[in-house]
């Protein structure tokens, strides 16, 4: 037999502008046909120094900047540098603050997985999902801006506290949301769930299975998709979760059709945490709560209304003079994407010594030429897209 | 020699039809345009375009004339002469079966025996258009884009084909006005309801033909960037663009020819009687009808994702095609029975 002379590969170089690698990943791929054979993401091309900056900044001034690392969630990042910054310096949070902080990430959680669910169907061709998520995150990101005055980068949470209280008015509002939402998922449900060609592109495409998972420390729901049930909610508890009861959405399989499982399930999820939060909050609502507080005006530690849960932001720092002693501290919190983990060294002067993000898009990156080795080319993006990668937050 | 009126008219006489047919298509792409982007900014709660003309009757006008300022690139690595073919080759096609579907009872503007056949020797003409795009293009995406292409036309051109054949059983003729006058007398004399498997079976595989989703793997946009035509910028990509809207337009009429009674009315009778008035009468049935179905083909690009190219495949190999067999049974008995 004559041997072919036509070389059967093709490497084929999927980004840094490609229209579904969300944002700037660039994969270098190996094509046999569209069987593809190897995958090497490269990495970098949106890296900001997140870091380094942190050491030439105060602790005040580099809070604003923890917001850009994922721009789809910036209220986890700041609650992860903040809780890291208050072990650092040993503050304690008010409760009311710490239930600000749990509503406004939970908030935070449903439209970073509603962009999700928009993007990864238009990954997979379908286009109309896109329009209808950003018209519930539209919503989610209003009440959002009445409290803190931005849509993306709150920069809202202070060391000991968050910045203001909820405004009037916004609790109702918030409640109604809560109320009109699971009605949006069903209807989301409706049109994706059930539909032949989705199941098609999705159910046993990319499966992850646990050991895998663990071995590239997966975190969030795509680890919870397969079987692991890792949520730092439950497992490490942070702010006042353990107050709360919730479920932790877990599939089986491993596939990109659990993954969206599990991410659509965690939104109803938070939207009864929501809901469950609002009844808990320390004081009541604010109208009622300045109210009583004008009436008691007893301001004693352990007063259930001028007391130090109910009142709101803790300690205000000096930025110039806010000098955490010399150590270090860790602190994790559950994103939409993973696990989130700051690490603060100190050595005691006003700027941090030395600041480290472990981010969860970063592991989901590299498990990907494992999942997509040997599929069809078609499939990328189908399990790309489930992944819920930013590249913002790889790179840092 | 000595050329008298009546000669040049002879002459002259076929190429009129074709300019009809060329002015029909273009204001038909130009309409389908705009009405694609209504429809679907309306499916997903926009706005759609409302700024060019009154409430964005003029965009597409705008966007044409853009394309024809725009640049001409062609990568220094392609094939020239094929690059510049390709998107002919791609239209051409598409514009011949223009002129041989009846839009009325007269405007047709050839009229074969063996229409029906041309019809469907032609439609798949542009798949090698398609095919040469992606290859001269020089460009990786381009070039999956064609060879998925290549593939889909093989899957489901067979199933389009044995569906049609059901159509030249009941009528027993490949010529397209006898299929139409055929389904005259109204809505219960159509061919849908004997061939109702071939209907859908038709329509199925007229979306793959025209490459929409859910079927529009040769120009996957999350996958192939833009599939065979990435490489392709100003009238050159105009032509394609041309080419799949006038494609979209005139599979939508091919369906209602063969199925819905083409031109004539859905009642059984003319609302009017004068012999002009019928003729625009006619056209007008023809219209709603094909709109029906171009809207439906929206909506469908509007709900539903994308397939994989091997599940396309199988799908049409071995779902769509039993099925298209199984129509031929049912018309070829319908036919000696009834």
């Amino acid at each position: 037999m004559i041997k072919n002379p036509v070389k059967k590969d093709m490497l084929i170089n999927v980004g840094p502008q490609h229209p579904s690698t969300h944002g700037v990943l660039r994969l270098v791929m190996t094509l046999e046909g569209e069987i593809i054979r190897d995958t090497e993401p490269v990495i970098g091309y949106l890296h900001r120094g997140k870091e380094k900056l942190a050491e030439s900044r105060t602790y005040t001034r580099y809070s604003p900047m923890v917001d850009r690392v994922d721009y789809l969630s910036a209220f986890f990042y700041q609650g992860a540098y903040c809780y890291a910054v208050e072990q650092l310096a040993g503050l304690s949070v008010p409760k009311r603050a710490e239930y600000i902080r749990l509503i406004t990430m939970e908030f935070n959680r449903i439209a970073s997985h509603l962009l999700w669910l928009g993007s990864f169907l238009l990954d997979l061709g379908a286009t109309s999902p896109l329009f209808y998520v950003f018209r519930e995150r539209e919503e989610i990101i209003n009440l959002l801006e009445q409290l803190t005055g931005q849509r993306m980068m709150y920069n809202f949470y202070t060391f000991g506290g968050v910045k203001k209280d909820f405004p009037e008015g916004w609790i109702a509002k918030a409640l109604e949301l809560c109320k009109k939402m699971p009605a949006l998922f069903d209807e989301y449900e409706a049109i994706i769930t059930k539909n032949p060609i989705f199941l098609e592109r999705t159910k046993g495409i990319g499966i992850m299975s646990p050991e895998l998972a663990i071995d590239y420390a997966i975190t969030g729901a795509n680890i919870r998709a397969s079987g692991v049930e890792l949520d730092l909610r439950k497992t490490g508890p942070y702010s006042v979760y353990e107050e709360l009861d919730f479920k932790v959405c877990v599939a089986d399989s491993g596939d990109s059709y659990d993954r969206y499982m599990v991410r659509i399930a965690e939104m109803r999820e938070s939207t009864r945490l929501i809901e469950r939060a609002i009844e808990l909050l320390p004081g009541g609502i604010p109208e009622k709560l300045r109210v009583k507080r004008v009436n008691c005006g007893c301001d004693k530690q352990d007063c259930r209304y001028c007391g130090f849960d109910t009142r709101l932001a803790g300690k205000k720092v000096n930025p110039v003079v806010f000098k955490p002693p010399a150590g270090e501290a860790t602190a994790m919190v559950e994103a939409p994407r993973g696990m989130v983990m700051c690490y603060i060294v100190s050595d005691g002067s006003t700027n941090p010594y030395r600041v480290k993000w472990r981010t969860p898009s970063f592991s989901s990156v590299q498990v990907l030429p494992e999942l997509v080795k040997d599929k069809n080319y078609s499939d990328l993006m189908p399990i790309f897209g489930s992944l819920d990668v930013v590249l913002p937050e790889v790179d840092r | 020699m000595n050329f008298n009126l009546n000669d040049l008219f002879i002459v002259f006489w076929p190429v009129v039809p074709f300019i009809g047919v060329a002015a029909l298509l273009v204001f038909v792409v130009i309409f389908l345009v705009l009405m694609e982007r209504k429809v679907l900014a309306w499916l997903t709660i926009r706005k759609g375009p409302n700024r060019v003309g009154p409430g964005g009757w003029l965009q597409t006008f705008a966007d044409a004339i853009k394309l024809l300022f725009k640049e001409d690139i062609m990568s220094c690595q392609a094939n020239k002469l094929l690059f510049t073919l390709a998107p002919i080759i791609v239209f051409a096609p598409v514009m011949v079966i223009y002129g041989l579907i009846p839009f009325t009872e007269h405007f047709i503007a050839i009229n074969l025996a063996v229409g029906l056949f041309l019809v469907f020797a032609l439609s798949s003409v542009t798949t090698v258009g398609i095919v040469l795009a992606g290859w001269s293009s020089n460009n990786k995406y381009s070039l999956l884009g064609g060879m998925r292409s290549a593939a889909q036309a093989i899957s489901y051109e067979i199933p389009l084909v044995i569906s049609v054949l059901g159509i030249a059983v009941l009528a027993g003729s490949l010529n397209m006005l006898d299929i139409v006058k055929a389904q005259a007398g109204g809505l219960f004399n159509w061919n849908i309801w004997p061939a109702f498997i071939g209907f859908v079976v038709l329509f199925i595989c007229s979306i793959a033909e025209v490459n929409r989703i859910p079927f529009d793997l040769p120009e996957a946009e999350s996958e192939l960037v833009s599939g065979y035509n990435t490489e392709y910028s100003g009238m050159k990509f105009a032509l394609f663009f041309l080419a799949e809207y006038s494609a979209l337009f005139i599979i939508s009429v091919l369906i209602v020819t063969l199925f819905l009674g083409g031109y004539t009315s859905p009642l059984g009778f003319y609302l009017t009687q004068i012999p002009v008035l019928i003729h625009i009468e006619q056209a007008f049935w023809l219209v709603m009808k094909t709109y029906a179905i171009i809207f439906t083909i929206m909506w469908i690009r509007a709900t539903l994702p994308r397939l994989r190219a091997d599940q396309l495949m199988a799908f049409s190999w071995k779902f769509l095609l039993p099925l298209a067999l199984v129509n031929l049974v049912i018309v070829a008995v319908w036919k000696v029975v009834v």
